[in-house]
């Protein structure tokens, strides 16, 4: 049977994601293996005929007040409706804040399975395998959905974007009769985070500290530096955080964020399991750490041994003239 | 107004996780438990908006065998008032979806008005169970929220909605919210507390008490069937850097740029 793929692809500001890319490229390739179709959905304002080009035939667009920012209740509806529209018996989209919530209440609405956080797909025997961390990243699981639709949120960086195929797109407008009733949970305010950086969860370069960086004062003096010359995103242990050094946000591990960048920069991290659990997927792994015996080091691509208040500054001016 | 929250025993977060022989499961001989880190912010929040007065009761739901009840009789030293446990046979096996179900089905055979739950268990880490819990009772929902207010039959909560950005939402109760670091700082157990947790109820439910047909849960029903469970694959040894602090910044700098490719 053909594989008849649905992308959800998200907007920020009115511009595609990046992860839209990543999945259209992944859902063209599963499609392609058993002659199925690929369609894309989009909700409000976004170039939605560009992503003919990225592989989608049908691109689905819903428009309208309930399509701005996000409301749980009609989000849910228009996807159901895009689904019986485009007859896709995969969906897939990013793990983020609006699926977390959205493709649980799709899979009970419709009575479809659902595997979240996946990091690779792939097509076996007509069917789709998806694998996932459990435990934080601890142990992998490969699983397949036995339901007539199967859904999947696939966490972001987990496909490279390749050159786009080329082609183009049919662009339908989506009504899924959304009536006040749908409006269950609204924003009233939305709070944009401080710093400018990317989130840890999306990011493709992380410095972290430990609770060796001493205090707060002497985490925003070496860590937030050092992230902004390596153009990354500043993290932290937990001991960091229960410290104070770092606001909860920060937190990489497995009561916090669990990351997936191309570069994690450790400083002053022991490496205790819950934080390996968090960021032991990233490609390249610096550790530098006073402890020739800190279990980070088994997991470093590279590693120093040594004093982080003076390897991190100099660490930072080497950055600063590489990526000037 | 009843609350009920869901509460969860898992591997402790220090527990070195090891795949049994047959690939479907851990090694759970040696394993500590604990109630989920995220369930005890949803735990602590329910108790704090009892005291102020926001509810009448705070009702613990696990699904669970009985080893489950040391960590619901801690729950209760903490300040919940009792417990539903559900068990049964027909259960095992469920996914999220057959979970969901059983808990829907004696959230609402209890009366509860709002659910608090961790924003996941950090054993599955599906996070999808609260969110199909609203859908299956048609409550309305937020998640990865760390900051809840109650007023009358209105709930604002401040939720994560990805890339660093929080929003703050509004709906109506009945709802399920989920919990996450930052919403409070969980309390222990006191000495007076343990105490009293020993005359605390823990009822048992089954599938027959809940009203639920078995064959809508467990084994059979899922939709979701786990292959195979495997450990990440090692990482190749690294390479540890020699010299004073400038010499292994311009090595390192060097290596990310022509080696590793990351910069």
């Amino acid at each position: 049977m053909p594989t008849n793929i649905l992308v959800f692809c998200e907007t920020e500001g009115g511009q595609l994601r990046k992860s839209a890319f990543e999945l259209l490229g992944k859902a063209t390739q599963l499609a392609a293996a058993t002659g199925g179709k690929v369609s894309a959905v989009v909700f409000g304002d976004a170039d939605a005929a560009s992503l003919g080009a990225w592989g989608a035939s049908t691109v689905y667009v819903a428009s309208g007040p309930a399509f701005g920012t996000y409301v749980a209740g009609a989000w849910v509806k228009a996807l159901q409706a895009a689904i019986a529209s485009s007859g896709a018996n995969v969906v897939l989209g990013s793990a983020s804040g609006v699926t977390r919530e959205a493709f649980p209440r799709l899979s009970a609405r419709i009575g479809a399975g659902l595997s979240v956080e996946c990091t690779d797909l792939r097509a076996e025997g007509g069917a789709i395998v998806g694998r996932r961390p459990v435990y934080a990243g601890k142990a992998l699981v490969d699983v397949k959905i036995k339901s007539a639709v199967g859904l999947y949120t696939v966490r972001p960086n987990s496909f490279t974007i390749g050159a786009a195929p080329g082609g183009s797109a049919s662009v339908v407008a989506l009504d899924a009769g959304i009536t006040d009733a749908d409006l269950d949970v609204k924003v009233v305010e939305t709070l944009k985070p401080a710093t400018q950086a990317v989130d840890l969860t999306e990011a493709d370069r992380i410095v972290s500290g430990g609770r060796s960086l001493k205090s707060k004062e002497s985490f925003d003096a070496i860590v937030r530096p050092l992230a902004k010359a390596a153009h990354a995103t500043p993290g932290a242990s937990r001991a960091a955080v229960d410290a104070g050094y770092a606001p909860h946000g920060d937190q990489v591990g497995q009561t916090g964020k669990v990351v997936n960048p191309s570069l994690y920069i450790a400083l002053g991290i022991s490496g205790a399991i819950q934080h390996l659990a968090g960021m032991r997927t990233s490609r390249v792994i610096v550790a530098i750490n006073k402890d020739a015996e800190a279990p980070i080091f088994q997991y470093a691509t590279y590693g120093i041994v040594g004093d982080l208040f003076e390897i991190a500054p100099a660490l930072e001016k080497e950055l600063t003239k590489a990526l000037a | 107004m009843k609350i009920g929250v869901c509460l969860k025993q898992v591997p402790a977060t220090d527990t070195r996780i090891r795949v049994n022989p047959t690939n479907t499961g851990i090694l759970t001989d040696d394993v500590k438990w604990e109630i989920n880190p995220y369930d005890e912010y949803a735990l602590e929040e329910a108790i704090r908006l009892k005291q102020a007065g926001k509810g009448t009761e705070v009702v613990i739901f696990t699904l669970g065998d009985v080893a489950s009840e040391a960590r619901i009789r801690d729950g209760l030293a903490r300040g919940a008032d009792r417990a539903v446990r559900l068990d049964d046979p027909a259960f095992a096996g469920s996914d999220a979806l057959g979970k969901a179900r059983i808990l829907a089905a004696a959230l609402q055979q209890e009366g509860i008005g709002l659910v608090l739950a961790g924003r996941q268990s950090v054993d599955t880490d599906t996070g999808a169970v609260p969110a199909m819990i609203a859908e299956l009772l048609g409550w309305r929902q937020a998640s990865w929220v760390d900051k809840l207010v109650i007023e009358g039959e209105t709930f604002t909560a401040h939720r994560a909605a990805g890339g660093g950005t929080r929003e703050v939402v509004t709906g109506q109760l009945p709802a399920v919210i989920t919990c996450d670091k930052g919403l409070n700082e969980p309390r222990y157990a006191t000495l007076p507390g343990i105490m009293a947790a020993k005359k605390k109820p823990i009822v048992v439910k089954n599938a027959a008490a809940l009203g639920i047909d078995a064959g809508s849960v467990g084994a059979a029903a899922a939709l979701v069937v786990e292959e195979a469970m495997s450990l990440p694959p090692a990482r190749p040894a690294g390479r540890i850097l020699q010299g004073d602090a400038a010499t292994v910044a311009a090595e390192l700098v060097r290596l990310l740029r022509e080696e590793a490719k990351v910069i």
